[in-house]
């Protein structure tokens, strides 16, 4: 194996320097498709390497925020280790610090805005991508982009104003009475909470499901339609085709809705409470990670105080990396297998 | 799947598709319907207070009311300014890069990073020119805030340019290429303003983005109730204003933070709504 690839290789590469002698004439570039041509032209040669000297900045960003963060936080992973994750208390004056309240809450609030963002997104993108007419699949995933294009803060200030008092004495009400046997529906009547935060987030959420779930969707070749649809199927079952089809796909989506979700800031930290005290009850108020980063880390005093709180910071970094690398190799895979 | 059907199975069938066609047509209305509720209520709430007072006055003591948004307005427009300088140059050539060399497994690998960059959260970004800029200067300043920003806007602008270079029709690479002229000067001289329209609307869309950005702007810029246009110092942004005026319990700082929470909805969508129109006549030769 060895021995054989060089030799065809140098081959290749004297026919090709032999025939470029034999024309004796300025280096054309050959290529043009990708633009890996080969070329001696000294601006050229300058002009690649500069900018994959930026592209390689961009590859790295990543690996020198992490090694910022982890630096940032050593005094705190030195002197909490692993216990940082499970221990509840948060004790600036004393300097003890454990995390697990704010964890607790970032899941939970997350858990509850997949619940209500994931079946109405797959419904929009099946509406988008297998229903709708043509002229009105444009506005309408237009309008969810614009959806995903308001700022944060914007969401948090209608969240506060708006969907705070309407959870108060609407929904809090309705579902202490209707389903107050469930624990998981009861909690404080403030209308700040973590199901509000939930459904805060579940607005912000719902446009990148939507829209790579109906990518994904769209990528599925035609010929699964019209076979399903040659058998007699209805619209829905040869949508439920699709969706089979699509599945691993959703699946990266609603990571990616998740990894939003976990780190989503200003909205969340508007409505959710800020209550360090872990509740099972949906309606009261609880706290998360982004939101304690968000409140504290100006008024941070000690160096172990700030340091607690940029770990936090390192550790919602680490998950939402993981989260959106496998969420893109999913989706890239699905798309990829399907365009071929 | 029988294929002697009997009249109740197809009914039944029948009864499904339309109950699920009717309820992915509710999703799509449900998931719309917050567009127009939020935009709807910051317009009612908001529109009353944009006035030129909001523009061009300073910020009032507590417990005066009227006054401003000046040197926050100026203060965003500093720092989202100077976080442009260091972000675009790195995204747009990283895009070049991705679009001329990147098929290959390290342009791949860019690509993958720059998506995975887009999904760290803002705040995360705050922490991280916090360490890096905020602990080494041992004070806040608005500088800070430009860091913090330019990395948000990095990922947007290198997809978006990269996305706006390969739509250039080949024909013209091709012509310039058969002219003699080298690879470098034709992306440069031939390709780059044939793409340039695309790529200032794909920037503004990440600048608008990066002008709605809150969180890496606490711990980094602050915010500040005074003028100041220093880099070095603390520094006001309109998003960091609109989160201390809603938890005020001032009726008219409530209400100017929806004054100001409209005028950044409205940017964003018109700099939405402009790359929309931009991208969509795509690059026909006769355009340009």
């Amino acid at each position: 194996m060895q021995t054989n690839i060089p030799q065809t290789t140098a081959e290749g590469r004297q026919q090709q320097t032999g025939g470029r002698d034999q024309k004796s004439e300025p280096p054309v570039v050959v290529s043009t498709q990708n633009g890996t041509a080969r070329s001696t032209n000294v601006g050229d040669v300058v002009f690649k390497n500069l900018t994959l000297l930026f592209a390689a900045g961009v590859f790295s960003l990543v690996f020198v925020m992490a090694y910022f963060m982890y630096k940032g936080s050593s005094l705190s992973i030195a002197k909490f280790g692993w216990s940082f994750l499970w221990t509840s208390v948060w004790d600036p004056v004393k300097g003890d610090f454990g995390a697990l309240p704010y964890i607790f809450g970032t899941i939970v609030s997350s858990i509850v805005a997949l619940a209500i963002a994931l079946p109405l997104s797959v419904g929009v993108a099946m509406f988008l991508s297998e229903l709708s007419p043509r002229w009105l699949e444009t506005p309408v995933s237009f309008m969810v982009e614009l959806l995903a294009a308001i700022p944060s803060i914007v969401y948090g200030l209608w969240g506060m104003f708006v969907l705070v008092p309407f959870v108060r004495t609407y929904v809090g009400p309705f579902l202490s009475k209707h389903a107050g046997f469930i624990p998981l529906f009861t909690g404080a009547p403030y209308g700040f909470g973590m199901l509000t935060a939930g459904i805060i987030l579940a607005i912000m959420i719902l446009p990148i499901i939507t829209s790579i779930s109906r990518d994904v969707m769209i990528a599925i070749p035609n010929s699964q339609r019209e076979g399903a649809l040659a058998l007699g199927a209805t619209k829905w079952e040869t949508t439920k085709i699709v969706l089979s089809n699509a599945k691993s796909g959703i699946a990266g989506a609603t990571m990616l809705g998740l990894g939003r979700a976990l780190g989503e800031t200003m909205a969340v930290t508007l409505v959710i409470g800020n209550s360090s005290k872990i509740s099972f009850h949906l309606l009261d108020p609880g706290y998360s990670m982004a939101s304690v980063i968000a409140n504290e880390f100006s008024e941070a005093t000690t160096d172990l105080y700030l340091s607690a709180l940029i770990e936090i910071g390192l550790l919602l970094f680490a998950v939402t990396i993981i989260l959106n690398a496998v969420a893109r190799l999913i989706v890239w895979s699905v798309t990829k297998r399907f365009s071929q | 799947m029988t294929s002697e059907s009997n009249a109740g199975v197809d009914r039944w069938r029948k009864f499904k598709n339309a109950f699920m066609i009717s309820l992915s047509l509710f999703s799509a209305v449900l998931v719309i319907a917050p567009l127009f509720i939020i935009f709807g209520y910051t317009l009612s709430r908001g529109i009353g207070s944009v006035n030129v007072d909001f523009f061009i006055h300073m910020p009032k003591p507590v417990g005066e009311s009227g006054g401003g948004m000046a040197n926050a307005i100026v203060g965003s427009l500093i720092m989202i300014g100077v976080g442009s300088l260091i972000g675009l140059p790195i995204g747009i050539i990283a895009g070049i890069y991705l679009a001329e060399f990147g098929k290959n497994p390290f342009g791949a690998a860019v690509r993958f990073m720059s998506d995975v960059l887009s999904g760290i959260p803002s705040i995360v970004v705050g922490v991280v020119a916090y360490v890096i800029v905020v602990l080494p200067m041992k004070h806040f300043s608005g500088f800070a805030g430009s860091v913090a920003l330019a990395i948000l806007m990095i990922p947007t602008v290198t997809r978006t340019t990269e996305e706006m270079i390969l739509l250039v029709p080949h024909s013209l690479r091709e012509a310039s290429l058969a002219l003699g002229v080298p690879s470098w000067k034709t992306t440069i001289r031939v390709i780059l303003p044939v793409a340039t329209k695309g790529i200032t609307t794909g920037i503004l869309l990440g600048i608008a983005r990066a002008a709605g950005e809150t969180a890496p702007l606490l711990f980094t810029a602050l915010g500040n109730r005074f003028w100041s246009t220093s880099l070095n110092q603390p520094m006001a942004s309109l998003t960091v204003f609109i989160y201390d005026y809603a938890k005020a319990p001032f009726d008219d700082w409530n209400r100017q933070a929806w004054a100001a929470a409209f005028v950044l909805i409205c940017i964003v969508f018109l700099v939405n709504i402009l790359f929309r129109l931009v991208t969509r006549s795509r690059y026909g030769i006769g355009n340009t």
